[in-house]
């Protein structure tokens, strides 16, 4: 980084201004009185808590949605963005959290449909070739979106963006899915970029990486911005401040090291893939004892979501011996009986699996309460219904605006809130959670934490699947890998570091003779 | 020679029992890669058929009947399209009242020409290639719209895998919302497949009408607008194999009605159903790969579409 780049004088024109920018939604005041200045060359943070408004701005520079009021400075002329084709026409490129590709067409055709003028496949193949060589994203153009892993994908949404040549590129949560090494060549990409005077406007709640990569930082809260800094010369504390307006709470983990009985037993477990986007599950082996966490960590797509559907009884596995609950061979049971055997499970979408949307709050305690005497003689107990919900709504610090409220009114960590609370006033015996903390605010992300640590000291089994590293080191007594379909052997949180991990997620580990403990040092 | 010439005139009628069906399968097609299920194929080719059969006696002309077919069948898909992208309604629903639609208006409008007689479509022997023994008859041979719709067939093939515009279109039938993101009008792209579906459905009608047995009757289409239906799901979105199951439904058709010629006592209703049956069945046999079924599959097939999502 040279100091032209990041220090320009008084004089530069600033690559995107922003004055003002004011947006409501029905109900919300998504972005109110927004300035946002960013320089040619230089990475700009983007900081802020889910629903502080970083997306509703992005929108708006990137013209998907129109700004209320307020004006958009491009390279120091005033002009209104109406389509993110005009704005790919300026030189503003976007990489979306959730990618806008296609699964069923190659790399090649996935850019071709982003660059006009791109008849020539073949053309387009080299050309994709050079940048990708460049910037040190390979990536093979004939290959079909869905054979590509999530890491794979990002990189093709890059490359896109990058064709265009653009002179600003905003990256939203671009790390939420890559592995520690990914994270560190995407940043060598991203520094090389800004090198050459590309601006960055980067979009995370991540501190740590914040602070090594950028150079300037916007803090939005509640639709406002609560700070300009240079996240360099300022603490992670004092970063959280600023995005949360309170220090960044952290949850107590003490551990008693009380082992109870083996909860779950997962034992040569195989499963073949009935989609041809899925994973195959090949050999797992896992135990888990009561008061104990294991985490999975892993990137999205490795099979977590094949392991959970086995678990939760979704899918049947090949021999009811595959998986035993407390003892018991569960294979082959459904989920309902499985239940029964004394497990919970927080599955990944909150809406549509966890909860039913159109349902209250007290309908949606029902589903996985019915068998604690909630229904006498087939008669719904609406009574004792009400009472569990309230239980879960004040224990666990649910904001909804009562029992009948909508699930889908409720937001997305408090609806966790609620569906995690009432897994666990189940008083299970093994909780399997599936990226508990996915789309939470740091505050109830500590709440939902803690709650698994108690959960844990009680002598409940805890599986947690995640692919946020930082969490998983925070709360599990040991951690696994899983990398396409294979299990790693589950090491203790205190043998192991994010180096380990991060090898272990790109494939890098030894299943052979995996059986739990023995090979754990 | 004579059992060459047997199996020659199999083969001809075939083609064009199979023809009707490959015009309005290859239409649906492409409406469904846009991420549009049209139920009301049945509806659009009588529509197709009995306004064909009223242009025809009304100026003589084959060309007009077939343009008016073709017109009639946009009509009718124009206002499916405006029910279901524009005012976003049910594409299910939609399409099936589009065809109970379809019949009752078809026969309320071909009242008067039921029984009229016209001169069908003359045929349009090419010449030279025409002459050569066998081959000749085989292929260069019939009337015009059976090479319209073999041309179709190569045309739609190169749209889908060869050009930009095709891959656009695939690309919205894959996921709207990521095409709408990156730009893409969703609903144009989406209503021009769906007029063009209707086209083909209105010149598969007006095969019938003018063609096949050249007159107007109520319910001529017999149920072949949901063979078509169940040959691009059974094709698995691929105009090769569309193509495959039209000519069998077709061949089928045929070889009941040689096998009654020759005196089989098997009763007619029986031979009737074979097609439908026998078609369906080696097209489920053939397309049981799951992972082909997907790849091939339009993701978004059916799903309403709201650009302020």
């Amino acid at each position: 980084m040279t100091s032209q780049a990041t220090n320009p004088g008084p004089a530069a024109t600033p690559q995107l201004e922003l004055r003002g920018i004011v947006k409501q939604y029905p109900g919300t005041l998504a972005n109110d009185d927004i300035d946002l200045t960013v320089m040619p060359g230089e990475v700009h943070a983007l900081l802020g808590e889910n629903g502080a408004g970083k997306s509703t701005l992005v929108k708006i520079i990137y013209g998907v949605v129109q700004a209320d009021a307020g004006e958009i400075h491009w390279n120091g002329e005033r002009l209104n963005i109406s389509n993110p084709a005009q704005a790919r026409h300026l030189g503003i490129g976007m990489v979306f959290q959730h990618f806008n590709l296609f699964d069923t067409l190659t790399v090649a055709e996935n850019i071709a449909l982003c660059v006009e003028d791109s008849r020539d496949l073949a053309k387009l193949a080299e050309q994709v070739s050079a940048v990708s060589e460049r910037y040190g994203l390979p990536i093979d153009p004939r290959r079909h979106v869905h054979t590509l892993s999530v890491g794979e994908r990002q990189r093709v949404e890059i490359i896109r963006c990058l064709l265009q040549n653009p002179k600003l590129l905003i990256m939203d949560e671009p790390t939420s899915v890559l592995t520690p090494q990914e994270v560190e060549v995407l940043f060598q990409t991203l520094r090389r970029l800004a090198g050459e005077g590309c601006s960055i406007l980067y979009i995370s709640h991540k501190l740590d990486e914040i602070k090594e990569l950028c150079e300037r930082a916007t803090v939005l809260r509640g639709g406002k911005v609560t700070a300009t800094c240079d996240p360099r010369r300022e603490t992670p504390k004092s970063l959280a401040e600023m995005m949360i307006g309170s220090e960044l709470p952290v949850c107590q983990n003490v551990d008693g090291g009380d082992r109870g009985e083996v909860c779950l037993e997962v034992d040569g477990l195989s499963l073949p893939a009935d989609d041809p986007f899925g994973t195959e599950l090949t050999e797992i082996h896992l135990n888990i004892r009561g008061g104990e966490i294991v985490g999975i960590a892993g990137v999205a797509g490795n099979g977590q979501k094949e392991l959970l559907q086995a678990l939760s009884g979704e899918m049947k596995a090949t021999h009811a011996n595959d998986i035993r609950i407390a003892g018991t061979p569960a294979g082959h049971l459904p989920p309902g009986h499985r239940r029964g055997e004394g497990l919970a499970f927080v599955p990944e979408e909150r809406l549509g699996r966890g909860a039913v949307p159109e349902m209250s709050m007290s309908d949606n305690t029902l589903l996985t309460t019915y068998q604690k005497d909630m229904v006498r003689s087939g008669f719904i107990q609406f009574d004792r219904i009400d009472e569990y919900c309230k239980t879960v709504v004040d224990d666990f610090n649910v904001v909804c605006a009562g029992n009948h409220a909508e699930a889908r009114s409720l937001s997305g960590g408090n609806l966790q809130k609620f569906i995690i609370g009432r897994e666990i006033l189940l008083g299970p015996k093994l909780l399997i959670l599936a990226h508990p903390t996915w789309g939470v605010d740091v505050g109830a992300a500590t709440l939902i934490r803690q709650a698994i640590i108690d959960l844990r000291n009680k002598g409940t089994a805890v599986l947690v699947v995640s692919e946020d590293l930082e969490e998983l080191f925070e709360i599990s007594d040991r951690i696994a890998v899983i990398s396409n379909g294979r299990l790693s052997p589950a090491r203790r949180t205190g043998d192991t570091d994010v180096e380990e991990v991060g090898r272990w997620m790109a494939g890098m580990f030894d299943t052979a003779g995996s059986g739990e403990g023995h090979h754990a040092a | 020679m004579a059992e060459i010439d047997t199996i020659v005139a199999i083969l001809v009628a075939t083609m064009r029992a199979g023809t009707p069906l490959l015009f309005a399968a290859l239409g649906e097609l492409i409406t469904e890669k846009a991420g549009v299920l049209n139920l009301g194929i049945e509806g659009m080719m009588l529509v197709g058929a009995v306004a064909g059969f009223i242009a025809m006696v009304l100026t003589g002309s084959p060309l007009i009947g077939v343009l008016a077919a073709m017109a009639a069948g946009m009509a009718m898909s124009g206002l499916f399209g405006f029910l279901t992208l524009t005012l976003m309604a049910n594409q299910v629903a939609t399409g099936l009242a589009l065809t109970i639609f379809g019949v009752g208006l078809s026969a309320f409008v071909g009242l008067g020409y039921i029984g009229n007689p016209i001169q069908g479509l003359p045929g349009l022997a090419i010449p030279v290639l025409g002459d050569i023994p066998v081959l000749g008859s085989l292929l260069f041979n019939h009337d015009p719209l059976v090479y319209v719709s073999l041309v179709l067939l190569a045309a739609v093939t190169w749209f889908l895998y060869r050009s930009r515009a095709g891959l656009i279109l695939r690309a919205v039938g894959e996921s709207h919302e990521a095409a709408h993101a990156i730009g893409y009008s969703v609903l144009k792209i989406r209503y021009l497949a769906v007029l063009f579906g209707g086209a083909t459905s209105g010149i598969a009608g007006a095969y019938l009408s003018l063609v096949y047995t050249p007159q107007w009757a109520e319910n001529m289409t017999a149920g072949r607008g949901w063979i078509a239906l169940a040959l691009v799901v059974f094709a698995t979105w691929r105009p090769a194999r569309v193509l495959l199951g039209a000519y069998l439904f077709g061949g089928i058709t045929i070889m009941g009605l040689h096998v009654q010629a020759a005196g089989f006592a098997i009763s007619s209703h029986l031979v009737a159903t074979l097609p439908y049956l026998a078609t369906v069945l080696v097209l489920v046999l053939i397309s049981r790969d799951a992972t082909r079924i997907k790849l091939n599959a339009p993701a978004a097939l059916g799903k309403p579409f709201h650009s302020s999502g």
